[in-house]
């Protein structure tokens, strides 16, 4: 699937996307995935609280299932107006 | 309904003309615009605010929808830019008609509030120091609980 990363988190692991192959059931587990690869990952997940994900474009909390999902996006809370 | 996402400047006075124009069915036609706001100490360069292309769009117009759907409104216009800019530039207007200005005012505050929160932009403020992402508040989610 593909995996966005928006304002600070993409700042924190360098990369605004990439493709990533898992078996994580939910958002949760992918979260985990990520944050064992290197500190930088471990860096922009260490709070889960400051953060919010997108699936498929659609804001959903961090238990939802991943099945059948394309696209991941992490990101701060907005500061949109 | 009109969403627009864009780079580019936009002209505030010929968008609410264009969208109070032609309303005969509606009473009242009520417009904000935001504004990049320099800091309280002074001092800010430009404001940078980045968004997630392709779902922002549908964002807005969910949250437009749902106003819709709760007020008797005529036409809706979300305008709103990223990119870099300067303060005094304008980051985002609103326009609702409605037939009678509460629904025109109530849902013009709902979409405000809820693109704040709710819409994937992200505001980085440069100074001469540095850059600072801009936290989100908590009123603004708190802002949210009232509708």
């Amino acid at each position: 699937m593909e995996v966005l990363y928006f304002a600070w988190v993409r700042e924190r692991i360098g990369l605004p996307r990439e493709t990533v192959e898992t078996g994580a059931a939910t958002v949760r587990e992918l979260v985990e995935e990520l944050r064992a690869r290197e500190d930088r990952y471990e860096a922009a997940f260490a709070d889960l609280s400051a953060l919010r994900v997108a699936l498929d474009q659609e804001l959903r909390d961090f238990d939802a299932p991943l099945e059948g999902v394309r696209e991941v996006a992490f990101f701060p809370p907005m500061t949109g107006g | 309904m009109r969403v627009v996402v864009q780079q580019e400047p936009f002209d505030f006075g010929a968008e609410a003309e264009a969208f109070a124009r032609g309303q005969t069915g509606m009473g009242a036609v009520v417009t904000f615009t935001g504004v990049v706001r320099d800091l309280d100490t002074g001092g800010l360069e430009a404001m940078e605010i980045e968004h997630y292309p392709g779902m922002t769009q549908k964002a807005i117009a969910g949250v437009a929808e749902k106003a819709r759907d709760r007020w008797s409104l005529g036409d809706v216009l979300v305008i709103h830019r990223y990119g870099r800019l300067a303060p005094g530039e304008r980051i985002m207007m609103v326009a609702t008609a409605a037939p009678h200005r509460k629904d025109a005012f109530e849902a013009a505050e709902y979409l405000m509030d809820y693109l704040k929160s709710r819409a994937p932009f992200w505001k980085k403020e440069i100074t001469a120091e540095g850059a600072d992402w801009v936290a989100a508040k908590d009123e603004d989610e708190a802002a949210l609980d009232r509708w």
